[in-house]
C-alpha cells in the first residue's frame, strides 16, 4: 500500500505537490481553532471556580472585574482556613468519607468484576448462558431506580445511615463484569491456562499468576470507573444517609447549597465555602486522571472496540 | 514446582478412549464448580442489591398505605395511579423531550471533537483532549453547583455581559438550554474519549486505500470513520439514554436557585425521591421507580434490537 502512495506522490503534478501541504496546514489551522474553542468552553467553569476561590464573601458578589476575573483582594488562604475549620472541620470529614466510600466501593466492585468476568470468559459452568443474559439485562437497568427500594430494604435491617449502606450497593457493577469478560476472552489464551494446569498449578494460582497479570489494563480501567462512579455518586448517599457526619463531599456541599439559599451560615459566607469546597473536592480526581492517563485512555476503548 | 511430580500426566487420548472421556466429564464438572466459585461473590451482591431491590420494589408497589386504612393490598392501583398522574406523566414527557435534544447535542459535540483530534497530532491537540475530558472527573453535583453560579442573575458572567436583559437559563422558558448545557459539558468529554479510542483502533491502511480511490477528508470521516466506529457510537447512545431517562442530580441541585421553575416533579426520579423522602409515600414511590426502571429497560432493549446489525456491544 505504501508503495502505491509513494508512486502517486512522485507522479503527481508539481502544482498538486505544492498544494497538498498547504491545504493540510489550513485544515489543521481550522482544527486548532475549533479545539481552542472547545477547550475554552470545557475549562471556563473551572477557571471561574479558581478565580472565585480567591475572592472574599463580599467580593464574590461585587467583583470589580466581573465573575471571570480576579477581584481586589486575594482571600484564597483565608477561605481555605475557613473551609477546614468551619463547623469543627466537617469538610475534611466529608472528604475522608468520600475517599472511604470510593475506595471501599470501587475496590470491592473491581474485585468482584474481575472474578466474575474471568468465570464468564474461561469456564463453562451450568447456568452460564442464563446468568450472562441476566447480567446483560442488568447493564440496562438504571441504577437510580434501585435507590428507593434499596433504602427501604436497608432500613428494615437497620442498616441505613451506616457506611455499609453506601459501600455495599456500590460494589455492584454489571458493566464492569461485562468489560472484564470481553477483555479476558481476548487477552487470556486458553492454551496458557491449560499449560499452567498441566504443570499442576491449582485453579486459584492459575488465575492469580497467569490470568490476572494479562488482565491488568482492564483491571485498572474498571477500578478507575468504579472509584470515580462511587466518588461522584449523589443519589444513593443522599437517600441512605441522614447523619451529616457520614456524608460524602457531594452531599455535604449540596447541604451547604441548601443552607446558603436560606441564608443560614451564621456569619460565614457559605457561598464562599461552597466554591472553595468545590475546588478542593475536584482536585484529587483531576490529579488521579492526569497521573493515570496512559491507563484510562487506552482502557476506555475496551467496551467499544469489539 | 514441587507439584509437578504428583500431578497426573495426561495420557494419549487415542490409546484409552473411555477413561479419557470420563476424565473429561469429571473435569467438566469440577470446572463448573470452579466457575461458580469465581462468580459467587458477584452473584451474591447481584442478588442482594439488584434482584432483591427490584423484586422488593415490585412488592412494595402492590400495596398502599394510608393513615386511616393502614397497609393494604392494592394490586396494580399504584400503576394506574402513576399512569394517570399528571405529575408523573409530565416528568416522563420532560425526560423524553430532553433526551431528544440533549443526546444528539452531546454526541455531535463528542463526535466532532474526536474526529478533529483524530486528524491532528500536536501538543495542543493532546492538551485539548485532556481538557475536554476533565469535566467527567467532576461530580455532577459540583458541576451543577458551578453552573448554578455561572447562571446566577446576581453575579454570573451572563448578567455582566448582557446586563438586565440577560437570559436566566433556569427560567421556565430556558430550563431546557440550561440543562442541555450542563449535561453536555459534563459528559461530552467522556464520550469523546470512547469515540477517539475507537478511531485510533482503525487500521490507517484503510484511509490510505480510500485516498487512493480519491476520497477527501470529509468523505473519509463520514463514509469510513463513522461507520467503522458504529459500535462505539451505539455504546454511547445506550449510556446517554440510560443516563438522561433517570435524570436526577442536576434538577435536584439547581431547584433552590431556580425561583420555582424546577418543580418537585420535573423528572420521574426527582418525583419519586420527593414522594419517598418528603411525603413518606414509599409504596407509590416504589411503583414509580419500578415503572421508570422498566420503561428504560424496554427502551434500551428495543434500541439495541433495532441496531443489532451495527454493533458488537452486548452481543
Amino acid at each position: 500500500m505504501s508503495v502505491l502512495t509513494r508512486t502517486a506522490d512522485v507522479d503527481a503534478p508539481p502544482t498538486g505537490a505544492a498544494g497538498a501541504p498547504r491545504r493540510r496546514n489550513r485544515r489543521s489551522w481550522g482544527s486548532h481553532v475549533f479545539l481552542a474553542f472547545l477547550v475554552l468552553y470545557f475549562v471556563l467553569p473551572l477557571w471561574f471556580l479558581v478565580v472565585a476561590s480567591t475572592k472574599s464573601g463580599g467580593g464574590l458578589f461585587n467583583s470589580p472585574n466581573g465573575a471571570l476575573w480576579f477581584g481586589d483582594g486575594f482571600a484564597l488562604f483565608d477561605n481555605l482556613r475557613t473551609l477546614f475549620t468551619y463547623n469543627d472541620g466537617i469538610y475534611l470529614r466529608w472528604l475522608g468519607n468520600s475517599l472511604l466510600y470510593a475506595v471501599g466501593g470501587g475496590v470491592g466492585a473491581t474485585v468482584l468484576a474481575v472474578l466474575a468476568g474471568y468465570a464468564f470468559a474461561k469456564f463453562d459452568f451450568p447456568g452460564r448462558r442464563l446468568t450472562f443474559a441476566l447480567l446483560l439485562g442488568a447493564v440496562m437497568v438504571p441504577m437510580t431506580a434501585l435507590v428507593i427500594p434499596t433504602f427501604v430494604m436497608l432500613s428494615e435491617v437497620q442498616m441505613t445511615n451506616t457506611v455499609w449502606a453506601v459501600v455495599l450497593p456500590s460494589m455492584l457493577s454489571p458493566f464492569g463484569v461485562y468489560l472484564m469478560r470481553v477483555y479476558c476472552a481476548d487477552a487470556v489464551p486458553d492454551e496458557l491456562l491449560d499449560a499452567a494446569r498441566m504443570d499442576g498449578a491449582g485453579e486459584f494460582r492459575v488465575f492469580r499468576q497467569v490470568a490476572l497479570p494479562l488482565m491488568r489494563p482492564a483491571v485498572v480501567t474498571v477500578l478507575l470507573l468504579s472509584v470515580v462512579g462511587t466518588w461522584n455518586n449523589y443519589f444513593l448517599p443522599l437517600a441512605v444517609l441522614s447523619d451529616s457526619q457520614l456524608f460524602p463531599v457531594t452531599v455535604g456541599i449540596n447541604l451547604w447549597q441548601g443552607l446558603a439559599g436560606a441564608n443560614n451560615g451564621g456569619g460565614v459566607s457559605l457561598y464562599t465555602l461552597i466554591i472553595v469546597g468545590s475546588l478542593v473536592s475536584i482536585l484529587p480526581l483531576i490529579a488521579a486522571f492526569l497521573g493515570l492517563q496512559k491507563y484510562w485512555q487506552g482502557g476506555l476503548s475496551i467496551g467499544s472496540l469489539k | 514446582m514441587a507439584t509437578l511430580d504428583t500431578a497426573p500426566r495426561p495420557q494419549a487420548p487415542a490409546a484409552h478412549p473411555a477413561p479419557a472421556r470420563s476424565r473429561r466429564r469429571r473435569r467438566g464438572r469440577t470446572q463448573g464448580l470452579i466457575g461458580w466459585a469465581f462468580l459467587a461473590p458477584f452473584a451474591v451482591v447481584f442478588l442482594v442489591f439488584l434482584v432483591a431491590p427490584l423484586l422488593y420494589a415490585f412488592y412494595l408497589s402492590l400495596f398502599s398505605k394510608g393513615l386511616a386504612t393502614g397497609e393494604r393490598f392494592a394490586g396494580l392501583d399504584n400503576y394506574t395511579r402513576a399512569f394517570t398522574d399528571p405529575a408523573f406523566l409530565n416528568g416522563v414527557w420532560f425526560v423524553v423531550r430532553f433526551s431528544l435534544v440533549v443526546i444528539p447535542v452531546q454526541i455531535l459535540v463528542a463526535l466532532a471533537a474526536a474526529l478533529v483530534l483524530d486528524s491532528v497530532t500536536s501538543r495542543f491537540a493532546r492538551f485539548s483532549r485532556l481538557m475536554i475530558f476533565v469535566p467527567y472527573a467532576i461530580p455532577a453535583v459540583i458541576g451543577a453547583v458551578i453552573w448554578g453560579f455561572l447562571y446566577s442573575p446576581n453575579f454570573g458572567p451572563l448578567e455582566q455581559l448582557f446586563g438586565d436583559g440577560a437570559p436566566f437559563l433556569l427560567s421556565p422558558d430556558n430550563l431546557f438550554y440550561g440543562f442541555t448545557n450542563v449535561v453536555t459539558w459534563q459528559w461530552a468529554g467522556y464520550y469523546m474519549i470512547i469515540i477517539y479510542a475507537a478511531l485510533q483502533g482503525i487500521d490507517p491502511a484503510v484511509y490510505e486505500a480510500a485516498r487512493i480511490d480519491g476520497a477527501g477528508s470529509w468523505q473519509i470521516a463520514t463514509r469510513i470513520k463513522i461507520p467503522m466506529i458504529s459500535s462505539a457510537l451505539i455504546l454511547i447512545l445506550v449510556f446517554s439514554l440510560i443516563g438522561t431517562l433517570q435524570f436526577f442530580t442536576e434538577p435536584q441541585v439547581l431547584t433552590p436557585i431556580s425561583n420555582g421553575a424546577i418543580s418537585t416533579d420535573i423528572t420521574p426520579n426527582v418525583y419519586a425521591f420527593n414522594l419517598a423522602f418528603r411525603f413518606a409515600q414509599f409504596n407509590y414511590a416504589s411503583a414509580i421507580s419500578f415503572a421508570l426502571g422498566f420503561v428504560v429497560f424496554i427502551g434500551v432493549y428495543v434500541f439495541l434490537f433495532l441496531t443489532r446489525k451495527r454493533g458488537g456491544f452486548l452481543k
